[in-house]
């Protein structure tokens, strides 16, 4: 099964109040979920020039102290690190690169969940609420976020197995299915140079976004690639810099809602997780078509698609 | 124990039960409405703030009317029979599932298998019904004023099913008996599916079931009618390519 959330704020006063709503759309999405949890949150963007990383380390207890002495030392410049447990978001000026090598060399078990400008990536095993109480997700503000409740079917439950997958610079996917070719296309991915941390099969779907966009494709291209190569159901909400994408496969098995007000745009597995957002009653609400691509950006032309067969909605945001 | 406690329940105009749905559990909801079922006195319940919660109204087996104010989640009147069951919103997925008989009002859009394997009764979508939209059907009419999905149809057996807007791939796919009618542009036709003429009969059916359903902006004569070329009931080595 599995349960997707997206919200994307429309107005300042839902920005500010981002963490709380997305925690109330996760927490509908208990039934749907109950192994594990993450959320995908784009808030305080870094300054140019700056690089902002979320790493996972493998003690709740690590020492995040001794990580920002050595890397002063290894960069020239002192990052700014907020800790949340065994999560934590640093932000340093260099670039991703090099901070993912610096990284490396202090000490290759600490996992980077994503780097970019204003994503942040937290998951953890457990049923959503306590994921929610565990990071504070309802004081978080920010633009928009992607939310994930999983139901283990294809390989194990683990921090490293939950959702969202990083697929690149400030981009991140949450997936609800299950796909069929994965491990033939992973070892292909692997050949090509793309990495991954765990079997499972949502990854494989993020690697292959990563190598389409790395290969220069546009989202929309990928994800229209995506359509070709990727066999098997899912439905996957991608988290953009800007604003969030909805795809669900051909066949269309897997649910999906949308709905929109003049404050917010929400997608779901299920209406429920959108009955909860202020003003659900009035919102449009309509299901997404099979193989479409719906985007929404804060920044006009930035992934909207733009060919007729991909016709897209596009919200623009007050901002 | 079959009823939610006196307090929950609050009547109003008309001598309607009110379920708030914000303090009474689903289980409640339902058994108070199981309350009824072998018992043929009419009776009215309004249900308030649904919020897409699942299996509301479900296995309903006396003729009552349900009125439900707002969206449902999964399987709303599944396996409906006798009672009339009205949702002031869309429903989600696999509404009216298995009907036996009564009738099922979805006034915004129904998500997909609206209608799966249904033995009777009908089930009127004013809005668009999504995809697989009326499968395996076994004697259930379906009219949608709206669209339907891909695949719609697929597999039915019997039953009629009405679409007055424009229909998804594959309609009717390995259909077998139950006869489709189509207002608007058909973007592909299952294997074995056909066009086929409106006789009288059919002219005659459809007519019953627009007025059964209100529609009334329509005419019979703007629908095409679909049904089964009957060349998939045996396997046969020629068709390999259509399956």
């Amino acid at each position: 099964m599995c349960g997707i959330v997206g919200l994307f704020a429309k107005r300042p006063e839902m920005e500010a109040a981002l963490g709380q709503h997305l925690a109330a759309m996760l927490s509908e999405m208990t039934e749907r979920g109950p192994d594990s949890a993450g959320f995908a949150v784009y808030r305080d963007a870094a300054a140019a020039g700056q690089t902002k990383l979320t790493l996972l380390a493998v003690s709740e207890h690590y020492d995040w102290a001794a990580l920002v002495s050595d890397l002063a030392a290894q960069i020239g410049c002192t990052p700014t690190l907020s800790a949340y447990q065994n999560h934590a978001v640093l932000v340093a000026s260099a670039d991703a690169a090099m901070l993912r090598a610096s990284i490396a060399a202090y000490d290759p078990d600490l996992r980077i969940l994503c780097s970019g400008s204003a994503i942040e990536i937290f998951k953890e095993k457990g049923l959503p609420r306590q994921v929610i109480e565990r990071f504070g997700l309802q004081d978080f503000k920010g633009t928009h976020a992607l939310g994930h409740t999983r139901m283990a079917t294809e390989s194990a439950v683990t921090t490293e197995h939950s959702h969202p997958f990083s697929t690149g610079e400030d981009l991140c996917l949450v997936h609800n299915g299950s796909l069929s070719n994965h491990n033939r296309l992973r070892r292909k991915l692997e050949r090509l140079g793309v990495s991954f941390a765990t079997d499972n099969d949502s990854e494989v779907a993020a690697g292959y976004l990563t190598w389409r966009l790395r290969e220069g494709d546009s989202l929309e291209m990928a994800l229209h690639h995506a359509l070709d190569d990727l066999d098997g159901f899912f439905t996957f909400a991608i988290g953009t810099r800007d604003g969030f994408a909805v795809m669900r496969d051909p066949i269309a098995c897997k649910p999906a809602i949308i709905g929109e007000t003049d404050d917010w745009v929400a997608m779901a597995s299920e209406y429920r997780a959108i009955a909860v957002l202020p003003g659900a009653e009035n919102a449009r609400v309509w299901e997404p078509e099979p193989a479409r691509i719906y985007a929404w950006s804060h920044q006009v032309n930035d992934v909207a698609p733009t060919s007729s067969t991909t016709t897209a909605t596009l919200a623009r945001a007050t901002a | 124990m079959h009823a939610p406690s006196e307090g929950a329940l609050k009547q109003t105009a008309a001598e309607a039960t009110e379920i708030d749905l914000r303090h009474q559990s689903v289980r409640n909801l339902n058994l108070a409405l199981h309350a009824h079922n072998g018992t043929n006195a009419p009776a009215r319940y309004e249900v308030t703030h649904p919020r897409g919660l699942h299996n509301l109204a479900v296995g309903l087996d006396a003729p009552i009317a349900v009125n439900i104010d707002g969206a449902v989640g999964y399987y709303c009147a599944g396996m409906n029979k006798s009672a009339e069951v009205t949702v002031l919103g869309n429903a989600g997925p696999g509404v009216a599932e298995n009907m036996m008989s009564g009738r099922v009002v979805i006034k915004g859009d129904a998500s997909q298998y609206a209608g799966a394997t249904g033995h009777g009764g009908l089930l009127l979508i004013e809005g668009n019904a999504s995809a697989r939209c009326g499968i395996s059907m076994k004697g259930i009419d379906i009219v949608v004023r709206g669209n339907v999905g891909h695949m719609s149809a697929f597999m039915a057996q019997s039953g009629r099913l009405v679409v007055c807007g424009d229909v998804g791939d594959a309609l009717g796919d390995s259909l077998y008996e139950a006869r489709i009618y189509v207002r608007g542009r058909v973007a592909s036709l299952g294997a074995d599916c056909i066009e086929k003429a409106m006789r009288p009969e059919h002219i005659q059916e459809l007519t019953e079931l627009l007025a059964a359903a209100g529609i009334t902006e329509y005419a019979v004569t703007e629908f095409r009618r679909y049904g089964s070329a009957r060349t998939l009931y045996n396997f046969n080595v020629d068709n390999v390519d259509a399956y």
